[in-house]
């Protein structure tokens, strides 16, 4: 006679022999390799240390408004007499107690600023990681099920897309329209999907050839099922490992844009942008310059050490015992 | 044992285009995987299929799942031509239909659970889901002799032996009529082999199966099929039931083949000749004309390179006992002693095969 698994406690597995409930030895819920690879990820000190900095950044963006209600300093409110936000010169002010970080060339507190800039960063690292990840894979799944034309007709296209220079691409597209953070992720989503989409076509290529696949089609599977239920999970490592590192190179690559003018327009505050101000600045205000790219540094940093700590505990060597 | 054909298969013939030459001058040729070969399996047998790697038996029982389109010929499952029927039409059968494969590793989707595995048919053909698939996929595990209560677990958390039985569990889960077994044991330890061939033949006996069991073990197949087919090159050179086949092989390919099959009795072993075949087996691009075995045939003669043998009973053989050869074997019949009748230079094969002794030696001979 049998328990239902669900009756039981967690991990123990219990038998009825002739009325009499023994122990059995063996767990009934397999660890998923999932799961293993979470366990494995929290044994990681450094991806920690750094997942802790991701997630004290993702507050700063979050509460952001609660920075500028704290300092009593609004994100655009430019402070020219009192508090003095400028020198009598014009010139920024450096850190003290009014303003923590100093001020910009505008007289702004530039902690409001730098803390509002997380918000942009972390938007364009995400949202455009997720559209990039998204197109990438499912032209990737594509190309590498389907074969013949549809493959040929993918590459084709990924090698065009991989040889467009993109700055000049997205100063060009930013001439013909206006300046807007939907143009910096559309940018970026466009030019980075071709990457994901062979990574992604290269595992399939060979995890379609395995066995399984064959018995799928044997029970008589549609495509689309073994795609997504056969194929697509046997993928997923390699994707979100690419995801993490490609969230720290979208930001990287959205601050590049706004430093070149063409990302988020003024007066929207943005770490690129403070960056490409400063620089006239850096002999009288090095706090104008230092804090803004501190920010950007650690973002990158942290995730891509968190990003390296995925990637490690998901390699999928290790999962095949 | 022998009732109705379950399978017939009707001169199926099935060509891989591979490319060759340049990028340029890029000609299309092919390998002939399986060449010509008609056959039946009858309802509640087993009919056991043996060759060396490469012979095309995994890709003739792929054809017959149809897990491949089929260049020509007829693959007839119960009275009705599937040979040509698109995927959708194919479903309806393929419950009827189901494959055992070889890797118990590369078989079984690292990702997914035992019970979605196993649950998988259900989904796909009865629609049935939730506690109902649950019922039945453990009613399956435990018909197979897997602890149903390993439902949640992985495919990972399980031994070699344990998850060939999976693989059984899955193909059975709609209970098919025809299972095609694709070396279902030879990844297995010794030990588990036994295992498993036993379990096979209870379910066969429990669910009256028929089987299609692949192998290039000849002990194995001498001890589960009704008859064997001897596969070389692509075609069957003799199918016979299976006592037949290891007292009285007809075939010099097929008497070779069995003389390799080890003897426990060691005195036994000794008065054996052993036949050691000389050459490669030749490119299946390039086969040769008349029989495919001709170039290494002891008894090869003229008509070998200029005809292609049918595949007839012959030397008095009942019906069952087909070959596909010109100079059978009597029975007691030293191949050994048997030289060509024709030279080397006259059979039509590929260069480098040309100029070496074709003869076939007995091995202390041969060591010498």
């Amino acid at each position: 006679m049998m328990i239902e698994p669900a009756e039981m406690e967690p991990g123990v597995a219990v038998r009825s022999v002739d009325g009499v409930v023994v122990p059995s030895p063996v767990a009934v819920v397999g660890r998923s390799p999932w799961r293993l690879a979470f366990e494995r990820l929290r044994r990681d000190r450094a991806a920690m240390i750094a997942l802790g900095v991701i997630i004290f950044i993702v507050l700063v963006a979050i509460f952001a408004p609660l920075v500028a209600t704290m300092t009593g300093h609004g994100v655009n409110q430019q402070f020219r007499d009192v508090p003095a936000g400028l020198t009598p010169d014009g010139l920024p002010v450096g850190p003290s107690h009014t303003f923590l970080l100093g001020t910009d060339s505008q007289g702004r507190d530039l902690l409001v600023r730098v803390a509002y800039g997380a918000r942009i960063s972390l938007l364009v690292g995400i949202v455009a990681t997720i559209l990039t990840v998204t197109v990438g894979a499912v032209l990737g799944l594509a190309a590498g099920f389907f074969g013949g034309v549809v493959d040929s007709i993918i590459a084709r296209i990924v090698d065009v897309v991989l040889s467009i220079p993109y700055l000049l691409f997205a100063i060009a597209l930013v001439s013909i329209s206006h300046p807007s953070l939907t143009i910096v992720i559309i940018v970026i989503a466009m030019f980075g999907w071709a990457a994901v989409a062979r990574v992604v076509r290269g595992q399939v290529l060979s995890i379609r050839e395995k066995e399984y696949i064959e018995a799928s089609r044997s029970l008589g599977a549609s495509s689309w099922r073994i795609m997504f239920i056969d194929i697509l999970p046997n993928v997923a490592a390699q994707i979100i490992v690419y995801a993490t590192l490609l969230i720290p190179v979208s930001i990287v690559t959205e601050a590049a844009l706004s430093f070149l003018g063409v990302g988020v327009p003024p007066p929207t505050a943005d770490w690129g942008q403070m960056i490409a101000q400063s620089q006239q600045f850096y002999q009288q205000a090095w706090w104008y310059f230092v804090f803004p790219s501190l920010a950007l540094l650690i973002t990158t940093v942290a995730f891509n050490i968190f990003g390296d700590g995925v990637r490690d505990c998901l390699d999928s060597r290790v999962d095949r015992l | 044992m022998s009732g109705d054909a379950l399978v017939s298969v009707d001169h199926l013939v099935k060509y891989f285009p591979v490319q060759s030459g340049s990028l340029i001058r890029r000609g299309r040729e092919y390998v002939h995987a399986v060449d010509d070969v008609s056959f039946e399996v009858r309802q509640g047998e087993t009919l056991g299929l043996v060759g060396e790697t490469g012979c095309g038996k995994s890709t003739l029982a792929r054809c017959i799942a149809r897990l491949f389109d089929i260049t020509s010929g007829k693959v007839i499952f119960e009275g009705r031509d599937i040979s040509r029927l698109s995927q959708r039409r194919l479903r309806p059968i393929r419950r009827d239909v189901q494959m055992i494969f070889q890797d118990p590793y590369g078989s079984l989707n690292p990702r997914r659970r035992v019970g979605s595995i196993i649950g998988d048919p259900y989904s796909i053909h009865g629609g049935i889901d939730g506690k109902e698939r649950k019922r039945r996929v453990q009613e399956v595990m435990e018909l197979v002799g897997l602890n149903p209560e390993h439902y949640n677990r992985f495919p990972a958390d399980f031994s070699g032996g344990q998850r060939q039985r999976i693989g059984v569990a899955r193909a059975l889960a709609l209970r098919p009529k025809l299972i095609i077994c694709d070396e279902p044991v030879s990844a297995l330890d010794v030990s588990i082999q036994a295992q498993i061939i036993n379990l096979l033949a209870d379910l066969q006996e429990q669910l009256k199966l028929t089987y299609i069991f692949i192998a290039h073990d000849l002990s194995v197949v001498r001890h589960v099929s009704d008859r064997v087919g001897v596969m070389y090159l692509g075609k069957i050179v003799e199918l016979a039931p299976v006592e037949d086949l290891y007292v009285k092989a007809r075939h010099p390919y097929a008497t070779a083949l069995l003389s390799a099959v080890p003897i426990p009795d060691p005195e036994v072993a000794e008065r054996r000749e052993r036949i050691v075949l000389v050459g490669d087996v030749p490119s299946p691009i390039h086969v040769p004309s008349g029989c495919p075995f001709h170039p290494r045939c002891p008894k090869a003669e003229q008509v070998c390179v200029d005809e292609i043998p049918a595949l007839i009973p012959r030397l008095g053989d009942g019906p069952d006992h087909v070959v596909a050869c010109h100079r059978p074997m009597e029975v007691g019949e030293d191949l050994t002693a048997s030289h060509p009748h024709i030279s080397a230079d006259e059979r039509i094969v590929e260069p480098d095969v040309v100029g070496r002794p074709l003869t076939a030696q007995p091995e202390d001979e041969r060591s010498r």
